[in-house]
């Protein structure tokens, strides 16, 4: 479960703060979205989580347990987090990569067990990856490389999973796919939290949206409460209409044109 | 073995045995114990450290064309041989010191020109590198401005010294280098999963419990305290650390541990033969062993590049 209090989070020489004072609760068994626009605040919580950014105020912990507090591999081993960005210099086997995650519990020297091969193995099953595993991570579709990313976080079997942004680049059958994924992880219990831009399909996907504006939470609640177009508006500072998504109701927004003065 | 027996003067496969326990003639006890030995270990502990530096900077910087040079160590290690040389130092262990305090002080201008860099935060790696090259670079524009006013000798002196070379070999520095490398190359090994996890990024590795600057740096230091010893020991000797461990990669090996020790040991072998080359190619002449080993890895690495593809 991840709970911030009263976040604030500044970068040393940036006149604003990045996070303003936010607060939300990630449950377990439950999908939550961070969204909001570009430059929002939403990756510096995620940086805030591993300890990558420096927290002014207020606290993040995780079940309970305030992440400064803890020790890299520690925190490591009760929170899995697939960063926004990640680029493989050498290419490695898949098992071997998905096997990294295995590190917070395995550090320097201790050899492999059979619980860490079935770590892996699960974890490979759990993302749909496992007819992958033989495979080098340089020959991989931008889709099967998002997923063998989340089997290596899967691999450290932790209660709390952090994705940043993992659908960009994906076409719409993968970032489906990779939706599903996050909504099944949320169904067997973990606690995960999702930083998207895609305001529809989280609408579509998530128990609980935070929607966050220069690094204050905007308006948080269930998709109805959040999908507003008054709100999205004066957030995202562009018209949009909200509409239902005629499959299943959920509600979708739609972006207006408006003319763009040269 | 045979790089002990060959040279300006062969001794064959036999009387090299027999001289190691000290038998027979003593010229060729002499040419064996104290050049030829001497010699070739030294060879294979510069090869051994620069190849293992290059494998664990470039897994822990995330950079393919990092080597042990780029971190201004070469051009340090140089300040501090030249400078020692002007101040008409000739012994052998003042300026293997003074090389060895020079490498080791361009790197921790590095570091600091990469934290004022990084704007007193945190410096990341591209911003470390950047440093590495910068600094070698003012160290190598002061060499020039620095020989420009030197006696012949001393230009010949440091010239030679920076082509490379193993034929200085002695066996106090031998112990030195071998010192230096079991104990940074054995703390790169001991830290090698770290850079395994180090080279997915920064992110990535604190998600995975590793501390990222800090393993970062740490791995970074060891490097350069590899390659600074065997600068301080033989020079400059290029293409090593580079392309090494690219070798050792196209063996199929990718996780760090197996990989900076493999990389060490071709390392090894591709310096020893080098040098072998570089003494009985055009013997009695000596060829500078810093371009025999680009000659003799080129294309062994271009063969493999082949194969693997």
């Amino acid at each position: 479960m991840i709970e911030l209090k009263d976040l604030v989070v500044s970068y040393p020489g940036a006149r604003l703060n990045a996070v303003d004072g936010v607060s939300f609760v990630g449950a377990r068994g439950k999908l939550t979205a961070l969204a909001g626009p570009n430059g929002s605040g939403k990756s510096s919580i995620v940086k805030a989580l591993l300890r990558r950014a420096d927290i002014m105020s207020g606290s993040a912990a995780i079940d309970g347990r305030d992440v400064r507090m803890l020790p890299y591999p520690e925190l490591a081993r009760i929170v899995a987090v697939v960063p926004q960005r990640e680029e493989a210099t050498f290419p490695v086997q898949v098992r071997e990569y998905v096997f990294l995650g295995r590190y917070p519990h395995l550090g320097l020297w201790r050899a492999p067990s059979r619980e860490d091969d079935r770590a892996v193995d699960e974890a490979l099953a759990q993302a749909g990856v496992e007819d992958l595993a033989a495979r080098d991570t340089d020959a991989l579709s931008g889709g099967e490389w998002q997923r063998v990313r989340i089997a290596r976080a899967l691999a450290q079997k932790c209660p709390t999973l952090v994705l940043d942004e993992p659908t960009t680049f994906l076409d719409v059958a993968h970032e489906m796919a990779i939706f599903e994924l996050m909504s099944s992880l949320a169904r067997s219990g973990l606690a995960v939290l999702l930083v998207s831009h895609q305001l529809n399909l989280v609408a579509r996907f998530a128990d609980t949206i935070v929607l966050l504006d220069r690094g204050k939470v905007a308006t948080t609640g269930t998709p109805a409460d959040v999908m507003r177009a008054d709100t999205l508006e004066s957030i995202y500072g562009w018209p949009v209409v909200i509409t239902r998504d005629p499959a299943v109701g959920a509600p979708a927004l739609v972006p207006l044109r408006r003319p763009v003065r040269l | 073995m045979i790089a002990v027996a060959r040279g300006a003067v062969s001794v064959s496969l036999a009387g090299v045995i027999d001289a190691l326990r000290g038998h027979g003639d003593a010229t060729a006890i002499a040419i064996v114990r104290d050049l030829r030995l001497p010699r070739v270990v030294l060879g294979a502990l510069v090869g051994a450290g620069l190849g293992a530096s290059g494998a664990a900077l470039q897994g822990a910087l995330r950079n393919p064309l990092a080597e042990p040079y780029l971190l201004g160590v070469s051009g340090g290690a140089a300040v501090g041989a030249v400078v020692a040389f002007a101040f008409g130092a000739s012994g052998d262990a003042v300026i293997t010191l003074a090389a060895f305090v020079g490498g080791i002080g361009a790197v921790f201008l590095a570091l600091a020109v990469a934290r004022v860099g990084g704007r007193g935060t945190r410096a990341d790696v591209r911003t470390l590198l950047i440093a590495g090259v910068v600094v070698g670079a003012f160290a190598n524009a002061a060499i020039m401005v620095a020989l420009a006013r030197a006696e012949p000798n001393t230009v010949r002196g440091a010239l030679w010294w920076m082509m490379g070379s193993a034929a200085d070999a002695t066996w106090r520095r031998v112990a030195w280098l071998a010192a230096s490398i079991l104990v940074a190359g054995g703390a790169l090994v001991y830290w090698a999963r770290e850079i395994d996890v180090l080279s997915l990024g920064e992110d990535t590795a604190a998600s995975l419990g590793v501390d990222a600057e800090r393993a970062g740096r740490r791995a970074f230091l060891l490097a350069a305290l590899l390659a600074a010893a065997t600068v301080s020991a033989a020079g400059l000797i290029g293409f090593v650390g580079l392309v090494v461990p690219h070798i050792a990669r196209g063996m199929g090996l990718r996780a760090h541990r197996p990989l900076i020790v493999a990389a060490g040991l071709i390392g090894a072998t591709l310096v020893v033969a080098a040098d072998l080359a570089a003494r009985t190619v055009a013997a009695p002449t000596e060829l500078p062993l810093g371009a025999i080993t680009a000659l003799l890895g080129v294309p062994f690495f271009l063969v493999q590049l082949r194969r693997t593809s």
